[in-house]
């Protein structure tokens, strides 16, 4: 057996005695591995004796859920109402600029921390009161 | 030894908290991780022997203890902005540590969950009653008659269901209540199990607040003999927007796409797995246990407006000079807070438009500020409440653009389930673009011969866009199943009533 599938089936053992399994299930599975790929499905699917199909239409509809895995940090950048009010959008070519190609500057909507954004997330570390030079060096060293 | 308390809130840690209380701790000083006062412009806001200093780096901690630093705000509790509230929910933001169990029994916790378990399912559906508590999640059910439809439905199993995707712009009070009182919450859902016949309780967690949920499974770890037999389980969302939405919330708990179903048949009758299920926001069951303290529904009653009973948790987000977490009785009208508690714009430039509720809610021009903080009040005047988040714009914002942006946030975050949502949005983004540009030449369709209702000597006006985008905010908002689809024509249409020259009108 792969390692792999290892994994996985621990995984599965972990929650599949739960009520809705699938979700629990499926972040174990992008943290770890950082994407839910149609192996991926076709495990869990197996796991949970479900379809393949039922599997991807979840996998599908989530965003936190990645078809393959991309190695590059992220940096989550909010870019909702209350962010923009404080002038995330200024701010955000110095994010792109500062990334490249090397770092992935996502948009998400709302970090709730709208009292004091411009705000971005990198791994479970939160930032707050960025402008244009505090979150272009957030970028760097992502 | 001085005692320094500083809050380990996700805002404050976010703004330096940590190394803050590492330096403090440097100094011998012994350092508390309370939670946080809701004065967000001050964290990290430092703590000694109640009075405030803020916001602190690292560069105030010695001028902080030898009494020196000129960023002294004085006695925390006597603040202005602190003095004003009128605080249930958060009665203990400041001034207890979050996960410490002796804290939260020696403020008062779990006295309630102690009176429902003596009083009984009935009389506890009673109190909410008479609480006049509506649902806090936006919709303003009131919670008591939800309660007393699960309580009476007959099955084998009961579910309470805690909506924590909070996941509006400008709102962040359910983070604040999980990460600042975690205990509050749990016992809020012991009490709705006590009080319908549920037994177990789960929390649906948005995947953004890793904070949060921290530190609800860790209150649930600790807590769970207190609360047995009454079960509390933490889940996770996956960045879906649209499971807010309480009936696309079971679908998701339960392992599906998370959907929105039609209803009825109503969650209360037909919920998780099908089975009677209470779902409320995190703020109606943090609002319980206070509620079901002796003499705590009625004094609860007494404040508020008309049919709006109690506190509600305003937050007051955006470009605010004083943005935070402000509970007070409904009947405040939006200009108090804006103008007199938030101090106004950051930015120090004029307020142009305020949005209270949320990416759905109405965006609110300054003549209307006289508006007063009710349900009733703000749907009378085309708008909502939602989650009281009150996100300020100083004049700089293109309503245009923000308009467009609420049908491209609809347009990404739609479940697809229902088609003027789904292809609603999209087609409201492409028409606000049409009007940035001014209207649109006839394309080749149009001018066919065959096409003869068209008129082809000229193109579609600005004018005849804006009749189009009208018509079709109409059908999203009675054509859809939820709110999502149903709410995103008020931010749009309030933008075009009140800021018509910037979509080309005069």
């Amino acid at each position: 057996m792969s390692d792999k599938s290892h994994i996985i089936g621990e995984i599965i053992a972990r929650h599949h005695e739960r009520e809705g399994p699938l979700l629990p299930i499926l972040n174990d599975v992008q943290a770890e591995f950082g994407c839910v790929d149609s192996e991926a499905e076709a495990m869990i699917a197996h796991g949970l004796n479900l379809s393949r199909a039922d599997v991807h239409g979840v996998v599908s509809f989530y965003h936190d859920y990645k078809s393959e895995a991309d190695p590059r940090p992220v940096v989550q950048v909010c870019r909702a109402e209350a962010c923009k009010a404080r002038g995330v959008e200024q701010i955000i070519d110095a994010a792109k600029n500062a990334a490249g190609e090397r770092v992935k500057v996502v948009p998400v909507y709302c970090l709730g921390l709208c009292s004091a954004g411009p705000a971005a997330r990198t791994g479970d570390d939160l930032h707050v009161r960025l402008d244009a030079d505090s979150i272009a060096k957030l970028v760097e060293n992502a | 030894m001085t005692i320094v308390k500083i809050s380990d809130d996700a805002l404050a840690r976010a703004a330096g908290a940590d190394k803050l209380a590492t330096a403090f701790e440097a100094k011998g000083c012994e350092v508390q991780r309370t939670s946080s006062w809701g004065m967000h412009w001050l964290e990290p806001l430092v703590e000694v022997d109640g009075k405030g200093f803020g916001p602190a780096t690292l560069a105030d901690v010695d001028t902080i203890l030898d009494g020196s630093s000129d960023k002294g705000i004085g006695e925390i509790a006597a603040h202005p902005f602190i003095a004003g509230q009128t605080r249930y929910t958060f009665a203990r933001a400041g001034k207890t540590r979050p996960l410490s169990l002796d804290d939260y029994k020696a403020t008062g916790g779990w006295a309630g969950l102690e009176r429902a378990r003596k009083i009984g399912s009935e009389a506890i559906v009673e109190e909410v009653k008479t609480s006049g508590l509506r649902g806090r999640g936006g919709a303003g059910f009131p919670t008591g008659i939800k309660w007393d439809t699960v309580r009476k439905a007959e099955a084998s199993q009961k579910y309470i269901v805690c909506n924590a995707d909070e996941g509006d712009s400008g709102t962040f009070a359910d983070r604040a209540v999980m990460e600042g009182d975690p205990f509050a919450l749990i016992e809020g859902m012991a009490i709705a199990g006590e009080a319908v016949g549920a037994t177990r309780g789960y929390v649906y967690l948005r995947s953004e607040y890793p904070d949060a949920i921290r530190k609800m499974n860790a209150a649930v770890d600790l807590c769970a003999e207190i609360i047995a037999p009454f079960v509390v389980e933490i889940r996770v969302g996956a960045g879906a927007y649209v499971c807010g939405e309480e009936t696309s919330l079971l679908n998701s708990l339960e392992g599906k796409r998370g959907e929105v179903r039609a209803k009825p048949p109503l969650p209360a009758l037909e919920g998780f797995l099908g089975k009677p299920t209470v779902v409320n926001n995190v703020l109606s069951l943090a609002a319980v246990p206070h509620i079901l303290t002796e003499g705590g529904a009625e004094a609860y009653k007494d404040v508020g407006f008309g049919r709006s009973r109690g506190t509600m948790p305003i937050q007051l987000a955006g470009n605010i000079k004083h943005g935070g977490l402000y509970e007070i009785g409904f009947g405040v009208t939006l200009g108090e807070l804006v103008n007199d508690i938030g101090g106004g714009t950051a930015s120090g430039r004029p307020v142009k438009a305020v949005q209270v509720g949320g990416p759905l809610g109405a965006y609110i021009h300054p003549d209307q500020f006289d508006i007063v903080f009710d349900y009733e009040t703000f749907t009378a005047a085309d708008a909502l409440i939602g989650h009281a988040g009150v996100t300020v714009f100083d004049d700089t914002a293109d309503m245009l653009g923000m308009a467009r942006f609420a049908m491209e946030f609809c347009a990404e975050e739609s479940c697809g389930k229902c088609t003027p949502c789904r292809i609603g949005a999209v087609r409201g983004v492409e028409i606000i673009d049409r009007i940035a540009a001014g209207g649109r030449e006839r394309d080749v369709i149009e001018l066919a011969p065959q096409m003869h209702n068209t008129v082809k000597d000229r193109g579609r006006t600005v004018a005849e866009e804006v009749e189009l985008l009208t018509d079709l905010c109409e059908t999203m908002k009675f054509g859809s199943l939820c709110a999502l689809g149903g709410f995103t024509p008020y931010p749009v249409m309030s933008a075009l009533k009140h800021w018509p020259e910037e979509f080309g009108q005069k």
